[in-house]
């Protein structure tokens, strides 16, 4: 029993640190309706990002996913541009040619990776790597404590950024209705562009818990194509609250499968859950 | 040309392929050209087979590498239970194969766009997840095999498995060919331009999905039978690598997808290109140039290498102008 209660303590904390990598995607996917797989590719390149800076200048990794942030809102605002430019303007087959382009982008970047660090697994160095916390029979582990607080911080701040901002409304409306957003004079591709930049940012601070939860290697994003998707898609598209408490059954599954059944299993429990949903409810479990 | 003479050439051309193939098992004493040859082969029947689901009814499988794992498991389970001979593992391969098609189309064919996408992604996964812990094929740490002796007129078995994977090819696009002209690939062309419309003029939407998931999924099952037999050696990790499924996409975007002939220009062309990076630099250029080529066509050339030639050749294209 007490096995079972770890599990689901550290699914929860898993979860919220899901929440954080998946909540740029329920932006750029759920609100804007762009086929983003690249999402986990852009978040494995900002754990590097982070990796080399705490490797040549010993800086904290949060704080380096912080200093990558700004780089991460420009690169989201020129990808957004371009795949406007190439595929929403033109109208046509946007849907194939738009995933296809994104898997050839989380191709190049993993290419581009490896070239440059190698295969290996590569992690970074902290004060509170390494540690953990006991709590009577279960051990918890610092870092892990670290991503679930940093990570619910970022999801509630963009949840608020959303639902209360004149920015984060506009978004909203957006994605709800383009045309009408533009007969009142506004801008729509600008505010897409705009949000499509936050989504990418955000994965700055998000690409850094994901180094400090475990070291990472370049094709950590295949694992997270599945992850993410299944997040945002069971959470209902664009519901930044449904984000979170998708995330947190996400996490807490695995982390139960993880304990009763082994590792060997684990990989294959997102994607059930997402074809699970996929099949009986397409619309989420919050859905609009 | 007219109808029937175009059915002239092109059968023809299939006779000559198959002879001049034959012949060079025959003449050519070197082996690496057959290893190459085979992997070119095995991609252009990848590419047209996926074009059949992708290309022709416009739903985007990502689950190639399940089928073609799929195909791969089959022959190396069929072979370890039994020694069943290659004729016989491509065979119950592409049957599997064809049932796996069903059965993901039942599953996923009312899914829509990226969502169909990320399904079969998601399928992908859990079959290879459940190789992996499938202990008598091997599990995660993959089996050897030992290529028993091989059969007259050839003198060598990669000889033999590159003739084996060109008349795959060749069947992957008589099929795929005759699809394009018949009221099958009418059907769907109607139902990728306009789904909704097509289905309100009476065209049987699901019933022709699930058809070209079937056969998409049959010949790319059959296609990676003899993978394993190819290599001597099979894990699930190569075998359901993610890269088939970026490649077959790929190579028939980059060819181009009206026609039946796009995806094997496609292969033919990225297929060439990765054996000689391959060789000259290393594998993960290919993957690097698979990437820089999927972006650069799907933005610059979005109706692929037979939208390049086109206006000069007057390539006769089902469907759009």
């Amino acid at each position: 029993m007490d096995l079972l209660l770890g599990a689901v303590v550290l699914g929860v904390l898993l979860g919220c640190f899901y929440a954080a990598v998946s909540v740029g995607l329920s932006v750029s996917f759920g609100l804007l309706d762009v086929p983003h797989v690249a999402h986990p590719a852009f978040l494995v390149l900002a754990s590097y990002g982070v990796y080399q800076l705490n490797e040549s200048y010993d800086i904290d990794p949060l704080l380096a996913g912080l200093i990558i942030t700004p780089l991460f809102f420009l690169f989201g605002l020129l990808a957004y541009r371009v795949y406007y430019e190439t595929f929403e303007r033109r109208g046509s087959d946007a849907g194939v040619r738009g995933i296809a382009f994104f898997f050839g982008i989380a191709f190049i970047i993993e290419v581009l990776i490896i070239m440059q660090f190698g295969v290996d697994q590569r992690s970074v160095t902290a004060t509170y790597i390494g540690k953990s916390w006991r709590f009577g029979e279960f051990r918890i582990p610092i870092r892990q404590l670290v991503a679930f607080a940093v990570a619910l911080g970022l999801t509630v701040l963009l949840a608020v950024y959303l639902s209360k901002t004149f920015m984060g409304r506009a978004i909203r409306a957006v994605a709800q209705d383009e045309e009408a957003l533009r007969l009142m004079g506004a801008n729509p591709v600008r505010i897409k562009q705009f949000a499509f930049g936050i989504a990418t940012a955000v994965l700055g601070i998000a690409g850094a818990l994901l180094i400090i939860v475990a070291p990472v290697e370049p094709t950590l994003d295949r694992a997270y194509i599945g992850r993410t998707f299944c997040v945002v898609v069971m959470a209902g598209l664009g519901s930044i609250s449904g984000t979170l408490i998708a995330a947190i059954i996400l996490g807490v599954a695995e982390s139960i499968v993880l304990t009763m059944f082994g590792a060997s299993w684990a990989p294959a429990i997102s994607f059930a859950m997402l074809l699970g949903v996929l099949a009986v409810r397409p619309q989420g479990l919050l859905g609009r | 040309m007219n109808k029937r003479s175009h059915s002239i050439a092109f059968w023809a051309g299939v006779a000559v392929f198959l002879v001049a193939v034959l012949a060079m098992t025959q003449i050519v004493r070197n082996e690496y050209p057959f290893f190459a040859g085979y992997v070119i082969l095995q991609f252009i029947a990848l590419a047209v087979a996926w074009s059949i689901l992708g290309g022709y009814a416009g739903y985007v499988n990502f689950g190639t590498n399940a089928f073609f794992g799929v195909g791969v498991y089959t022959a190396v389970s069929l072979f370890k239970a039994t020694g069943a001979p290659l004729v016989v593992q491509i065979a119950v391969a592409g049957l599997i194969g064809m049932l796996l098609g069903f059965a993901v189309g039942l599953l996923t064919l009312r899914m829509r766009g990226i969502f169909f996408s990320i399904a079969t992604i998601a399928l992908a996964i859990i079959i290879e997840t459940c190789v992996m812990n499938w202990r008598f094929v091997g599990g995660a740490a993959g089996i050897q095999l030992q290529r028993p002796p091989v059969m007259a007129p050839f003198d060598s078995y990669v000889k033999m498995l590159f003739f084996v994977q060109a008349v795959l090819a060749v069947i992957a696009v008589v099929i795929s060919r005759y699809i394009q002209n018949s009221r099958i690939g009418r059907g769907l062309q109607a139902l990728r331009d306009d789904e909704l419309a097509a289905e309100c003029t009476g065209v049987p939407t699901l019933k022709l999905k699930l058809v070209a998931c079937m056969i998409s999924g049959a010949l790319i099952s059959a296609a990676g039978a003899p993978a394993a037999m190819y290599l001597q050696y099979a894990d699930p990790s190569s075998a359901f690598n993610l890269n088939y499924s970026v490649s077959a996409l790929a190579m028939a975007l980059i060819g181009g997808t009206a026609h039946w002939i796009g995806p094997v220009l496609g292969a033919i062309l990225l297929g060439s290109t990765q054996q000689l990076l391959a060789v000259t630099i290393s594998s993960e250029v290919n993957v690097l140039v698979l990437g820089i080529m999927l972006v650069l066509f799907v933005v610059g050339a979005p109706k692929g290498i037979i939208g390049l030639l086109r206006p000069r050749y007057r390539l006769r294209a089902g469907g759009k102008p």
